[in-house]
C-alpha cells in the first residue's frame, strides 16, 4: 500500500522550502526529520504539553497536531532561526540570565511562544503572562524564572518605546 | 568560584535548540520498535499470533515473550552489590507471557517507519486467561492464586521492622495518644522527554544511547537482561529532558539492546508515547499510613508507632527500598525515647513504583507532618512550637545506619525564617476563627534527607582530568546532567580548586560507558557531594602534577613555593611561568614530555543529613472546593550552596511539583483492570504556569564538614515540604483534616460536607 508524497512549499525561517511528504506527516516530524530542525521537541504527540511550539504566521502552535501538508504557503518559524550568527534574541539572553533553563527540553516551545508574545508588543500583567504560557510545560523549573524573563524583555520593550 | 551564582555551562546550547538529546541523534534515519502491551490486568497468554504482522510489508521483525532470554533481571538504578543477600530483586523478563498488571510487555515490533510498525501492533492476536486483578496492597498483602510472583506466595515483596526502646510501654504512661491513617497517591514524574532510547551493534557489541540518569547502570543491567558479559554493552546517555527517578530504572533499554541483536545490529530506535511512559514505566508509590503517638502534659513526644503499606505494583523495581526509607525518616530529627516502625512492600496488578524525587520521603514526610499537626490540635498547642519543643537542636545521629547523621543542622533557623516571612504568630491569630465560605489559613511541614546512599548501598565517583596545550582543563565524570545542573556545578568546583576560570575547564557533557569514568549516576542528592568529593580529588591531584612539572622547568636554585593561579604559576607572589607555556613543554618537549593527567575513582564513606521546611497561606473556597495558595516559602538547609542562582532553580521545581503532589496530581486506576485512566498529560493534571504561584526560596548556609565544599543534599529535598504545609493550611483554614491526598475540588467538597461545613447542595452551614 503506497501512498503518493505530497509536495508541500513553504517558508521556514526565512527560506523557501519544498518538500515531499506523507500526507499523514506532522509538522513536526517534517521539520525534525526533513529539515534537521531538532530544537522543535516531542513530547506527547497530540497538543498537550507545548515542546513542539512553532510560529505560523505568526501564531504559536502545536506542530505535532497540525499536519505537514497544511504548511503549504505558510510562514513557519522555528528556534533556529531566531540567533543570527550567534547572537541571540533578548529572549534567548533572559532565558540564561534569569535562569529559566533547566533540562532544557520545553525550553524551544517556551522561547517560541514568549517570541509571540513579546512581538505582539503588549504590556501584560504577571498572571497574564503565566495564562499565556500556559500551553507549555515544564516540569523543573516550576515557570517562576521563565515568567520573570518574558516579564524582563517585556518592561524592557517598554521602557524603549 | 563556589558560591557564584554563574550561568549554567549549557545554557546557550539549550536557548539556542542546540543541545542534542536522544532522539536528535538519530531521527528517522533507522528503524522502529513497538511494544506489545497486555490488554488485561492479570492472566497469562495462551496462545499469540504474530503471522499477520510478520507479513506486513515493511515489518522487519516480531518477537514475543518467546523468543527473549528467559532468567529474570533486575532493574533499579542501584549499585550492584557483590553479596548475593543484597542484589536488588530480579523479577523482570525482557517480554512476558505471564501478565502481571495492564499494559504488560508481551510482544514487540520492528518496522521501517513508525506507521508500519503501529499498524503491525493491531495485527497481532493475543488469547489471554485472565486470573482476578488486585490492586490495593491492604487486600493483595493476604495472597492470591497464582501469586503475582510465585517466589512470593503472599505478594508481599518484603517486610522490615525496627524497634528503639519500649513502645508500648511509652504509650501507657502518655498523657494523649493519637492516632490517624493517612494515604498518598501515584503520581508520575512527567519529565517533558519520554524515555526513547536507539541501538546498534558494532563489532561484536551492542550499544545503546539512551535517555538515562544512570549510563553505567543501565550498561550492568542490559548485560544481565541479554546475559552477555558486560563488556560487550556501551551505552551512550547524551542531553535528557528530565528524569526525576523514573530514568533511574532501566525501562526499555534491554529490550532495545535485544531487538538490534534481532536484525542484524540494524540500528532500532525505541521510543515511548507519553501514555505508555505513564503505563509502562514507573510511578511513585501509593502508600497508606497508620500512625500512633503519645504525648506527655508537655507535648513531648513519648512514643511513636509506623505501619507503612507500599504499594508496588507489579514488579520490584527499587523494591522495598522506598518504603524503607520512609521508616529510617520516622526515626530521624524529632526527639522521642520509644520509637517502632514497620513496612510492608506488596506486590498488586498496577503500574509499578519506581525511584521519584526524594525516594520515599515525600510520601513519609506528608503523612509525618500532618500527623504532628493533628497530634498539636489534638492537645491545643500550636503546631510550630509542638515540632519546636520535639525537634533535635544540633548533632543526631541514626540509631541503626551509621554514619547517616546531622552533622550540620539548621532546621531551627530555617522555621524561624519561614514562620517571620509567612508572619506565622500573627496569622495564626487572625485566622483562628473564621466564618463565612472563604477561609485562610498557614500551615508549615519539614523534612529531613540523606545525602546519598552511604552505607546503605555503595558510593563512588569517577573523575579524569588533563591539561590541554592551551592551559585549559578537560573534565570527563560519569555523573550525568539531567537537568539539575550538575555540569555547571561541577566545572566551578574544578575552577575553584585549580584556581581557574569557568571558561579553562571544558566539561564533557555526554556520558559513553567506553571512556567516562565509573560512577553510578544522578540520584539520591548524592552527586555534588559524592562526585564532587572526587573531581575535588582529581583536581587537587593535577594540580599536583602541575606543580611538580613546574618545578622541573625552574631553575635548580628556585626554592620559593609554586602556586597556580589563573594561568601562570607563582615562585613566592612572583610569576615564574605561565600554564600555557608549561602545558606546551608538557606536551611537546623533546626532553621531558609527558601530558598531565589525572584521573581518580574515589569511594565516599560518608552521609549528612539536610534539612528543611515549607511554610504556606492558602484560601479555601468551601462551596467550590478550591484551594488558592497565597503565598508559600521553601526554606532549606543544605550546606554552604555551591550557586544560589541554580540552587534557587532547583527549589522553585520541587516547590512547584509539591504543590502538584497536594493539589492535583494523581494517576487514576480502574478497578476492575488497574489500566489508568488518566495516562495523559491533559487528564493528569500538572501544574501549569497559570497554577503555579510565586514561590519564595531561602537557604540557612551552614558549612558541613562531611561536603567536598560544605554543601549537603538539594537535588531532591525541595519536593518534599509542600503537600503536608498546604493540607496544615487548609487545617488551619477550614479544621478540617484531610487525610489523603491530592486535595482535589471533590475530595475537598466531601470533607466539607462531611464537617458539615457546607449541606448536600453545597449550602454553607456555619
Amino acid at each position: 500500500m503506497k501512498r503518493e508524497k505530497v509536495l508541500v512549499q513553504c517558508t521556514v525561517n526565512g527560506k523557501e522550502v519544498a518538500e515531499y511528504v506523507d500526507p499523514r506527516e506532522s509538522l513536526l516530524e517534517m521539520l525534525r526529520n526533513r529539515l534537521g530542525l531538532t530544537s522543535v521537541k516531542k513530547g506527547c504527540e497530540v497538543g498537550e504539553c507545548g515542546a513542539c511550539t512553532v510560529i505560523i504566521d505568526g501564531e504559536t502552535i502545536d506542530s505535532c497536531i497540525y499536519l505537514a501538508v497544511w504548511a503549504e504557503g505558510k510562514n513557519i518559524r522555528t528556534l533556529e532561526g531566531l540567533e543570527k550568527n550567534g547572537e541571540l534574541t533578548r529572549i534567548q539572553e533572559a532565558f540564561i540570565e534569569e535562569g529559566a533553563v533547566q533540562c532544557g527540553f520545553c525550553t524551544p516551545g517556551f522561547i517560541m511562544s514568549a517570541t509571540v508574545l513579546l512581538e505582539r508588543g503588549e504590556v501584560l500583567s504577571r498572571e497574564a503572562i503565566k495564562k499565556q504560557m500556559s500551553g507549555n510545560l515544564c516540569r523543573c523549573t516550576g515557570y517562576q524564572n521563565i515568567v520573570n524573563a518574558v516579564e524582563k524583555v517585556m518592561k524592557e520593550n517598554a521602557d524603549h518605546k | 568560584m563556589i558560591g557564584k551564582s554563574v550561568p549554567r555551562v549549557d545554557a546557550y546550547e539549550k536557548v539556542t535548540g542546540r543541545a542534542k538529546f536522544t532522539d536528535d541523534l538519530i531521527l528517522d534515519k533507522c528503524l522502529v520498535a513497538k511494544v506489545y502491551h497486555a490488554t488485561i490486568g492479570n492472566g497469562i497468554v495462551k496462545s499469540i499470533d504474530t503471522s499477520r504482522a510478520e507479513a506486513l510489508d515493511g515489518v522487519v521483525k516480531v518477537v514475543t515473550f518467546k523468543d527473549v532470554p528467559d532468567h529474570c533481571y533486575p532493574t533499579p538504578g542501584h549499585p550492584w552489590s557483590v553479596e548475593p543477600a543484597h542484589q536488588d530483586v530480579a523479577d523482570r523478563n525482557i517480554l512476558t507471557g505471564r501478565i502481571r498488571y495492564y499494559g504488560d510487555d508481551i510482544a514487540a515490533v520492528v518496522a521501517e517507519d513508525e506507521v508500519t510498525a503501529s499498524r503491525a501492533l493491531k495485527l497481532i492476536k493475543v488469547e489471554y486467561e485472565e486470573y482476578p486483578v488486585e490492586i490495593h496492597p491492604r487486600k493483595s498483602m493476604y495472597g492470591s492464586h497464582p501469586p503475582i510472583h510465585f517466589d512470593k506466595k503472599d505478594n508481599v515483596l518484603n517486610r522490615t521492622n525496627f524497634f528503639i526502646g519500649n513502645v508500648d510501654q511509652g504509650l501507657e504512661q502518655s498523657d494523649t495518644v493519637v492516632k490517624r491513617s493517612y494515604k498518598t497517591p501515584m503520581v508520575q514524574h512527567c519529565h517533558l522527554e519520554n524515555p526513547v532510547s536507539f541501538a546498534y551493534m558494532e563489532k561484536d557489541r551492542v550499544v545503546v544511547v539512551t535517555s538515562t540518569q544512570i549510563p553505567h547502570i543501565v550498561r550492568r543491567v542490559i548485560g544481565q537482561a541479554l546475559g552477555i558479559p558486560w563488556g560487550r554493552v556501551r551505552v551512550i546517555k547524551p542531553y535528557i529532558g528530565g528524569g526525576f527517578g523514573n530514568k533511574q530504572d532501566v525501562l526499555y533499554e534491554p529490550l532495545n539492546a535485544f531487538l538490534t541483536m534481532q536484525v542484524g545490529g540494524r540500528p532500532v530506535k525505541l521510543e515511548l508515547s507519553r501514555e505508555e511512559t505513564f503505563c509502562n514505566t514507573r510511578t511513585r508509590h501509593s502508600i497508606e499510613y497508620d500512625l500512633t503517638a503519645g504525648v506527655d502534659k508537655e507535648g513531648r513526644l513519648l512514643a511513636k508507632d509506623m505501619m507503612a503499606y507500599s504499594n508496588q505494583g507489579a514488579y520490584a523495581s527499587h523494591g522495598h527500598a522506598i518504603a524503607a526509607n520512609g521508616l529510617t525518616a520516622w526515626r530521624l530529627q524529632y526527639a522521642c525515647p520509644n520509637i517502632r516502625g514497620e513496612a510492608y512492600t506488596i506486590y498488586t496488578n498496577t503500574p509499578v513504583g519506581g525511584a521519584m524525587r526524594a525516594y520515599g520521603i515525600p510520601e513519609a514526610a506528608f503523612a509525618i507532618e500532618c500527623f504532628m499537626d493533628d497530634i498539636a490540635a489534638e492537645i491545643h498547642m500550636d503546631p510550630l512550637e509542638f515540632r519546636r519543643k520535639n525537634l533535635i537542636k544540633g548533632y543526631y545521629e541514626d540509631a541503626y545506619l551509621k554514619p547517616i547523621a546531622a552533622n550540620t543542622n539548621g532546621i531551627f533557623e530555617c522555621l524561624e525564617k519561614g514562620a517571620e516571612y509567612i508572619r506565622w504568630e500573627e496569622k495564626r491569630k487572625k485566622y483562628a476563627s473564621q466564618t463565612g465560605s472563604v477561609r485562610r489559613g498557614v500551615g508549615m511541614a519539614l523534612f529531613s534527607y540523606k545525602t546519598g546512599v552511604w552505607p546503605i548501598s555503595l558510593e563512588i565517583a569517577g573523575a579524569r582530568m588533563s591539561l590541554n596545550q592551551d592551559g585549559s582543563v578537560q573534565l570527563q565524570l560519569g555523573a550525568t546532567e539531567i537537568g539539575q545542573g550538575a555540569d555547571t556545578v561541577f566545572t566551578q568546583m574544578a575552577a575553584e580548586t585549580l584556581h581557574m576560570g569557568m571558561e579553562d575547564i571544558h566539561i564533557v557533557t555526554v556520558q559513553d560507558t567506553d571512556v567516562t569514568p565509573f560512577d553510578t549516576g544522578a540520584y539520591a542528592s548524592r552527586q555534588s557531594f559524592i562526585t564532587g568529593t572526587a573531581v575535588k580529588q582529581c583536581a587537587e591531584e593535577l594540580l599536583g602534577k602541575i606543580l611538580s612539572y613546574a618545578k622541573t622547568l625552574l631553575p635548580e636554585e628556585e626554592t620559593r613555593e609554586l602556586s597556580l593561579d589563573h594561568g601562570w604559576i607563582y615562585a613566592g607572589d612572583e610569576q615564574a611561568i605561565s600554564l600555557e607555556a608549561l602545558a606546551q613543554e608538557c606536551y611537546y618537549s623533546l626532553t621531558n614530555s609527558s601530558v598531565i593527567t589525572a584521573e581518580v575513582s574515589t569511594q565516599v564513606k560518608k552521609n549528612t543529613i539536610a534539612t528543611g521546611c515549607c511554610f504556606a497561606e492558602v484560601e479555601v473556597d468551601l462551596k467550590l472546593g478550591t484551594i488558592k495558595i497565597l503565598d508559600i516559602i521553601n526554606v532549606h538547609d543544605s550546606g554552604k550552596l555551591l550557586n544560589p542562582q541554580l540552587a534557587e532553580m532547583q527549589v522553585h521545581g520541587g516547590m512547584s511539583m509539591g504543590m502538584g503532589y497536594g493539589l492535583s496530581e494523581q494517576l487514576i486506576l480502574d478497578e476492575k483492570t488497574g489500566r489508568p485512566l488518566n495516562g495523559n498529560l491533559l487528564d493528569y493534571k500538572l501544574m501549569t504556569a497559570l497554577d503555579t504561584p510565586d514561590m519564595k526560596a531561602e537557604f540557612v548556609e551552614l558549612n558541613d564538614p562531611m561536603g567536598p565544599y560544605g554543601n549537603k543534599a538539594l537535588g531532591e529535598p525541595p519536593a518534599i515540604p509542600g503537600a503536608p504545609a498546604i493540607r496544615n493550611a487548609v487545617l488551619h483554614a477550614t479544621g478540617v483534616a484531610f487525610n489523603e491526598i491530592p486535595l482535589t475540588p471533590q475530595r475537598l467538597i466531601e470533607g466539607f460536607t462531611k464537617a458539615g461545613l457546607i449541606g448536600k447542595e453545597g449550602k454553607q452551614h456555619v
